[in-house]
């Protein structure tokens, strides 16, 4: 009888552990088949991954067709995850993520029939002299089956420090990245747009730390995995007397999410997603998030799909095409309310720009 | 020190030999077993999350070694037309199981090598990335020299880098008794941040994406088919790694050594031993060859280091020498074994819809048997044999 315990309470154990870890895909008939490939996060990090791939199933679910994911644990995956779609003769495979753009270019590439999405990544992506195709970048030319789906965060990023400047009582708001690249700085860039705009219309001088466009420079933990690093990060920005912190790291700010609430020092700005809704548990000192809708994105370019009309390029998502933008804010008053709007409508129109 | 026996030999009597050959039997009969228990039982989490572990466990299958039926067809289309590219596609998944095992089996006999003398090595992990940095820098900055010449360039600078981030906890050791366990942890988290640095500024190549350049076509370790097979030279220097441990732990003086002390410390130093000069040699050596796991992987496969490049090789490699009794053979029997499980993986998540973590479940049921060899002996009724047993490493007073 012993061993039925033991074996039982094994079985128990790793059950819960498999249901922790996510289910799998739901295979549909419809003959259109949809993978995508992970980027290192894995399919439930609450970020970019997961999102990309709530525009999949939304597709599944709509369109009937056939969506499946591969997690790449490593680099040296999203060769063998691309293969892998590419074996089962997949219609369009989504890559996730600027780190796959060269794998997803060389793919393409030699497989003409085989259609690709790629998030945060566009071609042509080799600039300069300096380069070899296939290797230090993916392709000098645009590919035509393959679509970049890239994001005017920098809008959203805007609204988000204009809300941040109107939420702040010690006159200094705070960002941090994970590593200055296009895609984390672009958030940081209209972050500090929208406060200084925000100082103009209101004659305030509320400051940023941790970011500098003029500079190109600022605050960045170097690693998209330590909540270690995220939690000294709002510490130090707290001393140096901040009160809202934007952290663009993906897991890292959830670092930062705990230490606001432990101390009731700080506010965050969520970032991809609503983090009231991915992170609820930090509802209490979630501000607002800047959202990088990329289900949308990914539901587009699989309904192209669907319908014959996909067509390699890039698609920018914007405040105007519903690409990006901005949660709730908190406890706003029914003026910033207003503002807000009126400047999303402006970003929409192209009657204000960032710059 | 002319002896180069095993350190307790038992006397030559009947029943001892027999006692030997039935503890060398249950060696290889516990691992067999552990395995097999950890596949059935994860099957049994498959079958619990909703899925046919039949269904899994083929697509594990078709998914490590290829299908039976497309390699026959390939080899049809090859006698009869001369054409290559069905069989190339045929053996992919085997290849693929093969190059994913290569960084194992290195990694694996260098926690191994460091059990021998009674020194955990976490530190894989840290020494792998290191190696690789070393390698690749060595790989993409010297320019214009022959393969000939670039290509061992290359391989010893991941080896001495591995070495250097082994030798430090080594000597730590040794010198000033600090635990090997608590300073090679440190090391990794060292070697990770180190590595996130390096790979942000001073070794990034040009474009915003935080990785090296690529390495020279000169400093590549050879592929022996054409894409997308990847399997190449460095699954052989794995191999021969492997003999040349064993060579090392069993047929030199300085491998009696290194044994002597894991066996007992006390007895090796009043036999006129240097203990202090075989734990860091020992570490040296374990971070060469969890080194040359970067090094494989960089030079063989990814050709450029990026911040996910490595799965947990440095820490799966743990797991791999406890199964494989610390013992270089056993090493590559364990290290091929993940190999096929994570080579499978992937097309055993795209074809039964089941996570790749339960490969990570299955893995981890697979040690605990190991670990805890009572279990699986009392699940089967195996008597059990008293024998000297290795020692894996010392306690903390030690």
């Amino acid at each position: 009888m012993k061993k039925i315990y033991f074996v039982s309470a094994l079985l128990i154990i790793a059950s819960m552990v498999l249901a922790a870890c996510g289910g799998s895909a739901a295979p549909a008939a419809g003959g259109i088949k949809v993978g995508q490939v992970t980027d290192l996060g894995g399919i439930d990090d609450k970020s970019f991954n997961a999102t990309a791939y709530a525009g999949i199933e939304q597709a599944v679910a709509e369109l009937g067709v056939e969506g499946k994911y591969l997690e790449s644990t490593q680099q040296a995956d999203y060769n063998k995850n691309i293969q892998q779609f590419l074996d089962e003769d997949t219609d369009l495979i989504v890559t996730v993520g600027f780190l796959l753009g060269v794998d997803t270019a060389v793919a393409a590439k030699a497989n003409p029939g085989t259609n690709f999405a790629i998030v945060d990544y566009a071609y042509p992506d080799c600039f300069g002299t300096d380069f070899v195709e296939g290797q230090t970048c993916g392709s000098a030319t645009e590919l035509s089956n393959v679509l970049g789906l890239v994001f005017a965060i920098d809008q959203a990023g805007f609204l988000a420090g204009y809300a941040a400047a109107a939420s702040t009582e010690t006159g200094k708001v705070a960002t941090f990245g994970g590593i200055n690249i296009p895609p984390v700085a672009a958030f940081m860039i209209g972050y500090e747009a929208g406060v200084n705009y925000y100082n103009a219309q209101k004659g305030t001088s509320v400051e940023v730390l941790g970011w500098d466009t003029a500079a190109n420079a600022g605050s960045f933990t170097g690693n998209f995995d330590s909540l270690d690093d995220g939690r000294s990060f709002a510490e130090s920005f707290v001393q140096e007397g901040a009160d809202i912190v934007m952290p663009v790291a993906g897991p890292v700010g959830l670092g930062s999410a705990a230490y606001c609430q432990e101390t009731g020092s700080c506010k965050i700005i969520g970032v991809d997603t609503d983090w009231t809704v991915s992170s609820p548990e930090y509802t209490d000192i979630i501000l607002t998030s800047v959202l990088k809708n990329m289900n949308v994105a990914v539901y587009d370019a699989i309904k192209a799909q669907v319908d014959g009309t996909f067509a390699g390029g890039v698609y920018v998502g914007t405040i105007a095409n519903g690409g990006v933008g901005l949660a709730d804010v908190a406890g706003a008053s029914a003026e910033l309310k207003a503002e807000l709007e009126a400047i999303r409508e402006a970003l929409g129109n192209g009657s204000l720009t960032v710059q | 020190m002319k002896k180069t026996d095993t350190p307790s030999q038992p006397p030559e009597t009947r029943t001892a030999r027999e006692n030997q050959r039935d503890s060398i039997w249950q060696a290889l009969l516990v691992p067999v077993l552990a395995v097999v228990t950890g596949l059935l039982l994860g099957g049994v989490v498959i079958l619990a999350s909703g899925a046919n572990p039949l269904e899994a466990y083929g697509a594990l299958f078709t998914g490590s070694f290829g299908k039976p039926a497309n390699l026959i067809a390939g080899l049809g289309i090859l006698f009869s037309t001369g054409e290559n590219a069905a069989l190339i596609k045929a053996i992919y998944p085997f290849t693929e199981s093969l190059v994913i095992a290569t960084p194992y089996i290195f990694a694996g006999l260098s926690v191994a090598i460091g059990f021998r003398c009674g020194l955990f090595n976490i530190g894989a992990e840290g020494q792998f990335f290191i190696g690789a940095l070393c390698s690749a820098f060595v790989g993409y900055s010297l320019k214009g020299l022959p393969m000939i010449v670039h290509l061992p360039l290359a391989i010893m600078g991941g080896a001495l880098g591995g070495a250097l981030w082994g030798m430090i906890p080594g000597y730590l050791k040794a010198r000033f008794g600090a635990h090997e366990v608590v300073n090679t942890i440190m090391m990794n988290w060292i070697a990770f941040r180190l590595s996130d640095w390096l790979l942000s500024g001073p070794m990034k190549a040009s474009g915003f994406r935080p990785v090296t350049p690529n390495v020279l076509a000169t400093a590549e370790l050879p592929r022996f088919f054409s894409a997308p097979l990847r399997f190449n030279l460095g699954f052989f220097i794995a191999l021969l790694a492997a003999y040349l441990v064993y060579w090392f732990l069993f047929k030199t003086t300085l491998g009696f050594e290194i044994r002597a002390v894991g066996a007992n410390p006390d007895a090796a130093k009043y036999a006129g031993m240097n203990i202090i000069r075989n734990f860091v040699l020992v570490m040296a050596l374990a971070g060469a060859l969890a080194g040359l796991a970067g090094t494989a992987q960089v030079l063989g496969v990814d050709h450029w280091v990026g911040q996910g490049f490595s799965a947990g090789y440095g820490f799966d490699a743990i797991a791999i020498a406890l199964l494989g009794k610390s013992h270089p053979a056993g090493v590559v029997m364990a290290a091929l074994l993940f190999g096929f499980l994570r080579g499978g993986a992937t097309n055993m998540q795209s074809m039964a819809g089941i996570p790749i973590d339960i490969i990570s479940i299955i893995q981890g049921l697979v040690i605990v048997f190991i670990a805890a060899p009572g279990i699986i002996r009392w699940i089967y009724r195996i008597r059990a044999i008293k024998t000297e047993t290795t020692v894996l490493t010392r306690g903390w007073g030690s």
